[in-house]
Formats: structure tokens, sequence, C-alpha cells
């Protein structure tokens, strides 16, 4: 299909197709103008990209190793399981890959202050560690629910001397977050740069985000070949926005016979209406937080509470571009159950001493069930987004155990 | 010519200024909406401003957001707004009714279905926060088939070239937002305000609305001096949050007073 050779999306307007753009009020929009010309302008900079990758390698210890699951593929009993260690960045997951990028960003822009909205924490932490490594006042909005779920996240923001906001309006989840965080960067809008922790809202941050998350695919394509000669059967990524998954595919949209599948959160289970897949539930366009996308919203067009046992899922729409990779078909989308995510989170514990995040089991989850139909030869590659260990009490709560 | 340009032409022609009162509609409960509109009329509207609740309102402070959460509860809709509209044009055909809302739910009825559900119900225009000249022209195609002045925002922060490009789409008023923040923020800055007006009128022929952190009668005379139509929320709102007893007096003894503090301007 065309759409996928020469892939060079979004357009200058940020469109994926129908998908992407720029939906926000009039104060926003010089203010995202000058982000996307300043960050076109960034990433031609050879100076600029030289000190991300600097900071990459020694500050977040890239590149990342690939570790094949030979004990749990072998448990399976079919394809070969590989695992994208992004759980063994700075940090303890691929945020920060981001927010690097970002905060040299903000830095270049004169800009003193960074915000940023959280859902599991991480995307909170990434900023807060950038913050301190840069020098900057870093405020982060949180829902006041996940606030409550992710308590060591919240401490080591606070630690990192990052101020956390608890958002109180709403669901109380990332969606109300991110509400929060655009009202406080239209008011300060002078002095801040928002760091926005996922491949959504308004352009350029849908772009902006997928440039700062592409080395992971980027480092997959040569690591694998050289320990398996060749390119996986497909890469597996969980999609909340979708910047772990938009990292790892992007890379791969042009290159062929390699399967693209993105790991949704099917909560109680897609059927239950409990859930935070906006893709798979083949929920309509929508237009939420600066951009076009499949979107959970009612016959009304208002947005509708999700659920997801992982707070980084727990989030009615979806980054534009795995809207569009939907539409023309170049990926695939299906969705783990809360459950189906908790026994690949005890799995990979169990079979190779590794406390995967939540989100990320999400995508393990899914390896694990095709695996089983595949054969010993086929070669699964994952991301592992998160290391588990911020979501101990979630889990111990969950096997009715107290800390 | 739309009831919205010849409403405020006829205020030009009188020397006056418009005044545009915005509530929520469905806030503090659906059936106090029709008669709150009826109420802001008697105290001296020239445009009401019917907000549509969405469950996401980004540009809005919290005042309205907790509007937007009550309606919400009592489970309104655009649907349900739209038959408000019809309701009060029962009685009222000559003030304008504007509907200023988030994306979200036009887009979810259809441009098209919108506009003409729109037009029957009697409204005169629709202002989308998240709708910027640039998304904004297939909307604004529907709207204009049927009539309705599709109103935009300008902002502090809003370049020349923009508001140009305003220009070519907008119809009926602009919405100046007085402050860089979200509704019902500190107070505005009226010195700033004017030379940003100046600025403006190079390039829009239509009147200038300005809204935004005016909340008593003293800014809005202020303002008065210098826009084409002042706008208040939040401080109207807050009299909704107080709820529904004695409710209409109060939000026509508000509105009186400012209006004839303006009309002194």
């Amino acid at each position: 299909m065309n759409d996928k050779a020469n892939y060079s999306l979004p357009d200058e307007q940020g469109h994926f197709g129908i998908f992407g753009g720029i939906y926000v009020a009039e104060t926003l929009i010089p203010a995202l103008d000058e982000l996307r010309v300043e960050f076109e302008k960034a990433i031609a900079d050879p100076e600029f990209m030289a000190e991300y990758r600097n900071e990459l390698k020694h500050y977040v210890g890239r590149p990342s190793p690939i570790y094949h699951a030979k004990r749990w593929s072998e448990e399976l009993g079919g394809a070969q399981i590989y695992l994208k260690r992004e759980d063994l960045n700075h940090t303890g997951a691929h945020k920060v890959n981001n927010t690097i990028g970002q905060a040299l960003l903000a830095r270049r822009m004169g800009k003193k202050r960074v915000i940023a909205e959280t859902g599991a924490g991480q995307h909170g932490v990434a900023s807060a560690t950038v913050a301190a490594r840069y020098g900057m006042e870093c405020v982060v909005y949180m829902g006041a629910e996940d606030v409550a779920r992710q308590a060591p996240n919240v401490f080591r923001i606070k630690l990192l001397g990052a101020t956390v906001v608890p958002v109180e309006s709403g669901s109380k989840t990332l969606k109300d977050a991110m509400n929060e965080a655009m009202r406080d960067w239209v008011t300060n809008i002078d002095s801040t740069y928002y760091i926005i922790g996922t491949a959504a809202g308004p352009h350029p941050y849908p772009k902006l985000v997928r440039e700062f998350q592409k080395i992971i695919g980027e480092e997959c394509k040569t690591q694998i070949v050289e320990m398996i000669g060749r390119q996986p059967d497909a890469v597996i990524a969980c999609v909340g926005g979708g910047s772990n998954a938009i990292g790892m595919f992007y890379p791969y949209i042009e290159v062929e016979g390699v399967r693209i599948i993105g790991v949704e959160a099917g909560g109680d289970g897609v059927e239950t209406g409990r859930h935070a897949a906006p893709l798979t539930s083949n929920a309509k366009p929508g237009v939420l937080h600066g951009q076009r996308s499949f979107l959970m919203q009612d016959e009304n067009g208002l947005i509708v509470e999700t659920h997801s046992i992982s707070a980084g899922l727990d989030y009615p729409g979806v980054g534009p571009e795995h809207s569009y990779l939907k539409d023309i078909g170049r990926a695939e989308y299906v969705a783990i159950n809360d459950d189906e995510a908790l026994a690949a989170f005890h799995d990979l514990c169990k079979y190779e001493g590794i406390i995967p995040a939540l989100e990320s089991s999400h995508a393990l989850a899914q390896a694990a069930k095709m695996a089983k139909t595949m054969n010993k030869d086929e070669v699964l590659l994952v991301c592992l987004s998160g290391r588990g260990d911020k979501d101990i009490p979630t889990v111990a709560k969950m096997s009715g155990i107290q800390l | 010519m739309s009831r919205i340009q010849s409403t405020l032409e006829a205020l030009k022609a009188s020397g006056r200024k418009a005044l545009i009162p915005f509530i929520t509609a469905g806030d503090p409960q659906p059936d106090a909406t029709v008669a709150a509109m009826h109420a802001l009329v008697a105290g001296g509207a020239d445009i009401v401003e019917l907000g549509v609740p969405f469950s996401d309102p980004m540009a809005d402070g919290p005042v309205i957001q907790r509007a937007s959460e009550r309606a919400l509860a009592h489970g309104m809709t655009l649907t349900r707004v739209l038959a408000m509209v019809a309701e009060f044009r029962k009685t009222d055909s000559k003030t304008p009714v504007v509907l200023m809302g988030y994306a979200n739910p036009v887009e979810a009825m259809g441009y098209e279905a919108f506009a003409e559900a729109a037009r029957a119900a009697g409204v005169d225009g629709v202002l989308t926060v998240d709708l910027p000249p640039e998304e904004a022209e297939a909307c604004a195609a529907a709207l204009k088939a049927q009539g309705i002045d599709l109103i935009f925002l300008l902002a502090p922060t809003t370049t020349e070239d923009r508001v140009a490009h305003v220009a070519r789409l907008a119809s009926g008023y602009v919405y100046y937002v007085s402050l860089k923040g979200v509704t019902g923020a500190a107070n505005l800055d009226v010195t700033s305000v004017a030379d940003k007006l100046a600025t403006l009128r190079q390039h829009l022929s239509i009147p200038i609305g300005v809204g935004f952190g005016i909340r008593d009668a003293a800014t809005a005379q202020q303002v008065a001096g210098i826009a084409d139509a002042v706008v208040i929320g939040s401080r109207l709102v807050q009299e909704m949050e107080a709820g529904a007893a004695g409710l209409n007096d109060r939000l026509t003894t508000f509105l009186t007073g400012v209006r004839q503090a303006m009309d002194q301007a």
C-alpha cells in the first residue's frame, strides 16, 4: 500500500490522514507554532542531537539491551520472546527518552519552568528527574485517584524536588491531569514549557514525542539482527497514549514482513464497557486534548470514564498516529484484560526474575497468547516499557496481601 | 443580515455597547435555564451566551468547570441545550443566542446535523473553544449554510497574520480573551486590552467583544469604553452556584447594575 512506503507523516498541519491536528483554544496556538518551529530547528541541528544522544548514553544508560526470555518462551512452548529492556533505563521506563529531549528543547527555548501530566507517575518521575538535572522548576499534575494508587512514584517525584498537584476534577485520572496541565500552560505560557508525556496532544507533540522515542525501534532494528540474524516476526508494545509503542513501531512501519501489534488495556473486558481500549472497541473518532483520534465517548460526545488496572493505560484516547496506523491496516490493535496482564506480570517475575510494569505486562500477555500458537523458530519482540516496582502495592492489594 | 449583526448595528447606531452574559445550560438544574435566560434579558442582556457542558472543559477555570459538572450530573446533552434554545425562542424572538462549548459534542452530532438543528432551534452563533481557524473550515461551511455566525476567540498571544486568518472565517463578532489563562481568572488589565484592540481593529471589520476577568460593573464600564461588547461569565455562574432560590432576581439585579454602568461609559 502506498501509505506505508515513503511514510512521511504528519503533514505540515500535524495531520495523519484525518487524525491529529491542532484543536486548542486560541491562546495556545502561537505557543504551539513557536514550539513547532523550534523543535524542527533543534532536530535538524547536529549539535542539539549530539547532546541528546550523549545524555541518553551517559545519563539514561542507552542503548538498552534486548534480552531473550528463554525460560518463559520454553514454558509457553512456542515462539521465542525477546524483550527490549526499557525498564533498565534510568528512572525505570522509556519515558525519560522523551523528557530528556523535551527538557533540552525547553532549555534551548529559554523556559525555566516545566510542567507535566502523569498517570502511573513514570512520566512525572522522568520529568522531575530532568528538571533536577537541568535546574528547572517542575510541577506535575496527577489525578487524585492515581496519586492514591501510585504512592511510591508520588514520593519519588517529591524527592526529586518537583511539586505534585493532585487533580480532583472529572474522573481524577490521566485525562483530568492533562486538562489541568493545559490550564496551567495557558496561564503561564510565557515562562512555561509543557512536557507532554505521550505521543498525543496538539501538533507538534505527537511528532515531537515520536522523534524522541524512536530510538527504541531504531536500536531494536540493529540489535535483534545481531542476535538472531534477522528482524522479528512481530513487534509488540502496550498502548495508552502510545509513546513507547510509537517509538518501537515507527522505525518498523516500512519494514515488510514485521507485524506491528499494539496492546490496549481491556480492563474488565472490552465487552463489559469497563476498559481503556478505544482502538479495539471501535470507538468513533473524536476531539480531545488538542487532537482528533479514536476516542471513548458516549452518543452525545461526552468523554466516558475508563478503567484499567494500570494507571498509565487508563486513558480514553490514543495518539493520532496509532489511529492512522490502524486505519491503513499497517498495525493491529488488540486488548488484554486486567487479569491477563496480572498473570503475565507474575510469569515474568517467576520465569525471568524481572518485575515488569503493569502497563508493559499487557504487551507481555499478548506475546504469551501469540507465542503459544507459533513455531519455536518464530520471534516476538516485546517492548518492556517499564519496571514494576511502582506497581507492587497494587499487585499486593489485588492478591489480598497487606504490605 | 443575521440577528447578531442587526442587534450589534442597532446598538452602535444608538451609541451603546453590547452586554453579553454567559451561563452554562442545565446549571444549577435544567429547568432553571430558560427562565434564567429571560432574567438576563430583563437585566439588559443584548446577546445571551449559553455554555454547552462538556466532560473535559480544558479552557475553563474552576467556577465554570463545576457548572459543567452540575449540568452533566443532570444529564445535560447538546440535544437538550438545543431544546432549551427552542423553548426560549417561543417567547423571545429578538435576543440572539450564541452557543459556546467544545468541539467533541458537535463532532459527535456531525457538523451538518448540528447546524440544521441549531438553526431550527433558533441559535444565532456558535463559539467552539477548541476549534481554531486551522481546523474550522468544514464546521464554518456547515454553519454558514444555515445562516449561523461562527464566533472565534482571539487572545493576547494572537499574532497579526492570524488575526487576518480569523477575519476571513469569522462573522457576527469576535471574542477577545482579555488575559492569558482560563475563564474566571484574575482581573483584566484595561490598558493592555485597549492597545491590543487597536491592533485587532486594523484587520477586523466586525465588532469585538471582550471577556475573561470582568467581574463587576466598574470593570464592565471600563471595557465598554474600549470594546464593542462586554462578556461576563464566571461572575454570573457564581450566582447559579449559590442555588436556585431567588436566582432570576439576583441575575437581573446584577446585570441591571452592569448595564447602567456601561451605558454611562
